[in-house]
């Protein structure tokens, strides 16, 4: 039998003005197990915690009940001054007689008898409790970025300056993810690769920081501190440690037509490739949907030229395992496909392009050097109209396109209009937008400079249609401030395409159990106060994979997340949510259901060998659940049909006794 | 007032994170709401299994509401979804057996929706309330 | 009347036991009466030609067995009728045999006969029922024999037969069929139509007859947790027997809700309640609601679905929109 101290604090006039507090606690007195019962003014001040800690001393206390304002107010507070009087904190209950009695109802009697109520509740519950004990867990000190863009590299360097040690998974064979196809940024104008290669060649060379390019995640199991990942490097046939990456054979590679995917496929490579001059690692990689030698055993001549006998046919897909505290989804953006925007006639004609294929076109690395001419006969465009939100802000019932605002494609449109003109003054430039959004740190005042000191043309409306007709591309549009239909005779249509998250995120999703809103964005714990979490412990987010974004966000969201790593990887042990699910493998059926409705992959099943009543033992299958992993949610709960599956802090019996207590 | 006024007997279920909180900021804001409506705190609603609410007819409710995060908003991502299934069929499975449907009710409300909360609890108070007494689902033993 | 005969069942066992593919045979021993059989465990040739039977009060499903008997030296050779084909499904969703330790050969179906709808028809004094083609043929003490029509007096279950189709098996020794028919759910429409009133007085005449001897909990291919919730003193609601009006309503409510999305409907439960309790229409309820709010579900139909108490879509039905949805379809 538990011995009982009930509290009942006046909060000033707060409970005190409503209920008869002194009553309560003389009510309490003959409930069975309550030895000691009181009421004082404020119950959370330090005399009221030292009234506490003496009752606790005095009458033996093992179980308390406060009656004052919500737990969310100070349930830790007295669960400390429990802890601090050698009680297990959680045998403290509260009764909340202040938010949900003495402040919404007036007439005292009233007020008094469901304090009392309350109080009832809250005894019968702390009759059922038992002490509890936050599990512990190790913190493996190591960081998993998956994603090489300036997301991943900026939240991996921030990790490594910490002293962490910290490896970034990259898909693509160099890390440098979309910015490194950029031109220019907005809205400084300074070049994305002066920018961008010094810090990729900073965390190649950092020696806390390992890359894994041409590499994917394939399995996340454990929890956080303690997740074990698994990485599948595939084969680039060329032995990473040994290239040079003097691109020698790139150069004799005698298959030159495969589309070259780091130029968005408007120029050629080879079958054995560096994707640009500042890749990192600087290593060739083989193709092997073109490269002869893989598909028919002939050619073989890149190995011929190789001084440092770096090319390997023979390499296989690797799977590395290795154990993380902390993992980093960074995986970024792509454009949305515009197969379902027919009407912008983008699978019709070579000239209309995308923004993102624009930037490679202005690239003094991309395709034409740099100078800008369009695809389909290489002329200087002397028309060029941009079309903006294509794909974003959809209508939510329409087939295509995005809802949302995809909130780059603004700025760099201006940004792209802007350097045109002052490249090719001659060149008539044309925005359709709906709404130009500038929020931004000198964003207003870089594109009014696109309209006032560079003359680009921005019509508020949308095209309604594109019609090539022989070197022209008719574009058809309205302007709703003049609010008459425009026909525009143009040589490149520029295609603000909507963005949208990288399709590997949603598998990845799966994996490590991070949920995803309806976009396939990552959603954070909370959309304010933790933005860069997600609700599935030791899972951070750090860039476009949240939402949309533009560098400088990134990066102070890449550094965030890491700031959040390095607070976790800090610790030596986490200490868990003692209020988890347990399962009692006695009765426990293995049915699975408990597996299927766990968010958090808690559930787990091990084969248990069991006495049984006629001595023979037999094995069976029952569920385990990692309290390291447990959030305490209960869904568990009710999906097992026996019962065997319980909550601590929250058990059946104890709900149950405070639904008797009530209904009393 | 009348003296022997019908008051029916409310138990309200409330999830930790949105709902409860919705009825701290209803105290918070002073909105009124019946004093026969007792609220047990859970850390979601997808704790809640049917057997708490049949216990709660069985002792004598007249009324059982269950409150948690709006769908999608669920601290545990997914949990309130799953409340909303097995809701949806318990609530039916009890108006099949002929239960008054209007006793028992989900409700979603977020933290910041105390106004939300009280007006809930008046409404449904009121609606058990028409009702009368709950009979068909009570243990007799336990009346008074 | 069933088509396939003892003699089949027998010579196919013998045939399995004989080749070594199975050590054990489940099947149902023969009783003093046609309609009193019992599930047995056969091991030689010897016992399935003395004991073996299979007439039309074979009805029992022997999925559920396989939890305890499935272990054990070599394979157990089951014969799985559509209904059990499916319990035998969703048991091995839920992990609780191992499939490789059981031979399952399927048998077509074509309905049996409910023993407590042929002894309303007499007084006492039933001496025995055979089974004639489409004829039942009962003799009795008191007014001789008697011819009654197959078809009037199958079970339940069987006049709403949901499916002709077996739905796992490692051999078939007839015809697999893909017949369905769609009359099951008659009979809960019928309620879904009265007044609250009326349900609640249909109910309480109903279950107040039950007297808690847990047989449709221990027949059920979906009820075979370890230790019922009913039974486990942790649970809060553990009691045996019934005490009052209230416990029995929880404890069909319950166990149906806990079989909710898992019961296949085989309708054993109505089959062996002693008390003529109609505890498939608890279960129906369900099913029907799954289906007219989720997408239609057959519990079984495939090793490792999803139960659809076990899922979501984030556009599911409202719980204020779902009640009494089906009165008003």
């Amino acid at each position: 039998m538990q011995r009982i101290g009930v509290f009942v604090c006046w909060c000033g006039s707060n409970i005190a003005a409503t209920v008869d507090v002194k009553a309560v606690a003389e009510a309490l007195k003959s409930e069975p197990g309550v030895v000691f019962s009181t009421d004082y003014q404020y119950m959370c001040s330090q005399a009221g915690q030292d009234l506490i800690k003496e009752a606790i001393k005095e009458h033996k206390l093992t179980g308390l009940v406060i009656c004052s304002c919500s737990p969310r107010m100070h349930e830790n507070t007295f669960r400390k001054v429990a802890a601090d009087s050698g009680i297990n904190p959680y045998m403290v209950e509260i009764a909340n007689i202040r938010e949900q009695c003495s402040w919404v109802h007036k007439d005292k009697a009233i007020g008094t008898e469901k304090a009392i109520i309350l109080a009832r509740a809250a005894v019968a519950k702390v009759h059922l409790n038992t002490p509890l004990t936050p599990g512990e867990s190790e913190v493996t000190k190591r960081a998993l970025v998956i994603g090489g863009g300036i997301a991943g590299i900026q939240t991996a360097l921030d990790i490594a300056d910490a002293g962490y040690k910290v490896d970034i998974v990259e898909t693509k064979p160099t890390i440098g993810g979309k910015m490194a196809q950029l031109d220019k940024t907005f809205p400084t104008l300074d070049c994305a690769a002066c920018i961008l290669t010094p810090k990729m060649v900073e965390v190649a060379q950092n020696e806390n920081v390992r890359i894994f390019s041409y590499s994917e995640v394939t399995e996340v199991g454990g929890f956080v501190g303690n997740f074990t990942v698994k990485i599948k490097k595939k084969a680039r046939y060329v032995k990473e440690d040994v290239c040079t990456g003097c691109g020698l054979c790139t150069e004799k590679c005698p298959m030159k037509k495969v589309p070259n995917d780091f130029n968005l496929g408007m120029n050629n490579k080879g079958a054995i490739y560096i994707p640009f001059a500042q890749a990192v690692p600087k290593v060739a990689t083989i193709d092997p949907n073109y490269c002869n030698m893989l598909k028919n055993g002939k050619c073989g001549l890149c190995a011929k030229v190789c001084t440092a006998g770096a090319i390997d046919y023979t390499q296989k897909d690797e799977i590395i395992e290795e154990k993380y505290g902390a993992i980093v989804a960074a995986t970024g953006y792509n454009p949305i496909s515009l197969d379902k925007f027919d009407e912008f006639a983008y699978n019709q004609s070579k000239d209309v392009i995308t923004s993102l294929e624009f930037e490679r076109l202005t690239n003094a690395a991309g395709p034409t050097n740099g100078v800008l001419l369009r695809p389909s006969d290489l002329k200087h465009p002397k028309t060029i109209v941009f079309v903006q939100c294509v794909g974003s802000r959809c209508s939510a019932d329409a087939s295509k396109g995005k809802e949302y605002c995809s909130k780059i494609c603004c700025m760099y449109t201006a940004k792209h209009a802007m350097l045109t003109r002052d490249k090719y003054p001659d060149t008539d430039v044309y925005v359709f937008y709906i709404d130009v959004r500038t929020p931004g740190k000198n964003f207003d005042e870089f594109y009014r400079r696109a309209v006032e000191e560079y003359g680009v043309h921005y019509i508020k409306g949308m095209v309604g249609k594109v019609i090539p007709e022989g070197d022209k591309l008719i574009v058809q549009g309205s302007d709703l401030l003049d609010n008459k239909q425009l026909k525009i005779e143009a040589d490149l249509v520029v295609l603000a395409a909507a963005i949208e998250p990288d399709k590997s995120a949603r598998n990845l999703a799966t994996m490590l159990t991070a949920s995803m809103d309806t976009n396939d964005f990552f959603t954070e714990a909370h959309p304010k106060l933790r933005p860069v979490e997600s609700p599935t412990a030791g899972i951070f987010l750090s860039g476009t994979c949240q939402g949309p974004k533009d560098i400088p966000e990134t990066v102070s969201q890449a550094g965030a997340a890491a700031s959040k790593v390095i607070g976790l990887l800090a610790k030596d042990k986490l200490k868990g949510n003692p209020c988890v699910a347990h399962s009692d493998e006695l009765m426990c059926n293995g049915c699975s259901s408990c597996e299927r409705v766990c968010p958090y992959k808690a559930i787990t099943y091990v084969d248990k060998e069991f006495r049984m009543p006629d001595r023979t033992t037999k094995v069976r299958r029952v569920a385990f659940v990692n309290e390291a992993v447990c959030q305490g949610c209960g869904a568990c709960t009710v999906a097992c049909p026996s019962g065997a599956m319980d909550l601590k802090g929250f058990k059946s019996k104890q709900i149950m006794a405070e639904v008797d207590a009530i209904c009393k | 007032m009348q003296v022997n006024e019908f008051k029916p007997k409310i138990v309200a279920f409330c999830c930790n994170w949105c709902s409860y909180a919705g009825a701290d900021l209803a105290g918070n804001n002073r909105l009124n709401y019946p004093d026969n409506v007792k609220i047990i705190r859970v850390p979601c609603s997808c704790r809640v299994n049917p057997m708490f609410i049949l216990r709660a007819f069985q002792r004598g409710a007249d009324g059982v509401i269950l409150c948690g995060c709006h769908p999608g908003d669920c601290h545990y991502t997914s949990g309130n979804y799953y409340t909303r299934r097995r809701m949806a069929l318990l609530f039916s499975m009890l108006e099949y057996l002929g239960i008054e449907k209007e006793r028992t009710r989900v409700e979603w409300v977020s933290a910041a929706e105390g106004a939300k909360f009280s007006a809930t609890m008046n409404e449904f108070c009121e609606q058990v309330a028409a009702l009368g007494e709950n009979k068909r689902l009570e243990d007799l033993r336990c009346k008074q | 009347m069933q088509t396939v005969t003892r003699n089949q069942l027998v010579e196919k066992a013998k045939e399995l036991l004989n080749n070594g593919t199975v050590t054990r045979v489940l099947g149902i021993k023969k009783g003093e009466f046609s309609y009193d059989l019992t599930p047995a465990v056969f091991t030689s040739a010897e016992e399935l030609e003395k004991e073996f039977e299979f007439n039309g009060f074979a009805a029992a499903n022997f999925s559920k067995y396989l939890v305890k008997l499935a272990d054990g030296e070599g394979k157990i050779l089951v014969f799985l009728k559509p209904c059990d084909s499916y319990s035998f499904n969703q048991l091995l969703t839920e992990h609780r045999f191992n499939r490789e330790n059981v031979y399952a050969v399927g048998i077509e179906c074509d309905g049996f006969a409910d023993y407590k709808k042929i002894e309303e028809e007499f007084n006492d004094g039933i001496k025995s029922v055979e089974f004639n083609g489409e004829k039942i043929e009962v003799t009795t003490l008191y007014d001789g024999k008697k011819e009654l029509a197959f078809a009037d007096y199958m079970l339940e279950r069987c006049k709403n037969c949901k499916t002709k189709k077996i739905a796992a098996f490692d051999e078939l020794l007839t015809e697999n069929s893909d017949e369905t028919k769609n009359t099951r759910f008659e009979e809960v429409e019928k309620l879904e139509a009265m007044t609250p009133d009326e349900r609640y007085a249909f109910w309480r005449n109903e279950l107040s007859r039950c007297i808690r001897c847990n047989a449709c909990r221990d027949v059920c291919p979906a009820c075979t947790c370890e230790k019922c919730v009913f039974n486990n003193p942790d649970s809060g609601v553990e009691n045996k027997a019934i005490q009052n009006s209230f416990e029995e309503n929880m404890f069909h409510i319950i166990r149906a809700f806990h079989v909710a999305g898992r019961c296949t409907d085989c309708g054993e439960c109505s089959r062996v309640c002693p008390q003529h309790i109609p505890l498939h229409l608890l279960n129906r309820k369900f099913i029907k609601d799954i289906n007219s709010f989720y997408g239609e579900y057959q519990a079984g139909a495939e090793v490792g679905n999803r139960a659809p108490l076990v899922n979501y879509t984030k556009e599911d039905i409202e719980p204020k929109d779902a009640v009494g949805r089906g009165s008003e379809e």
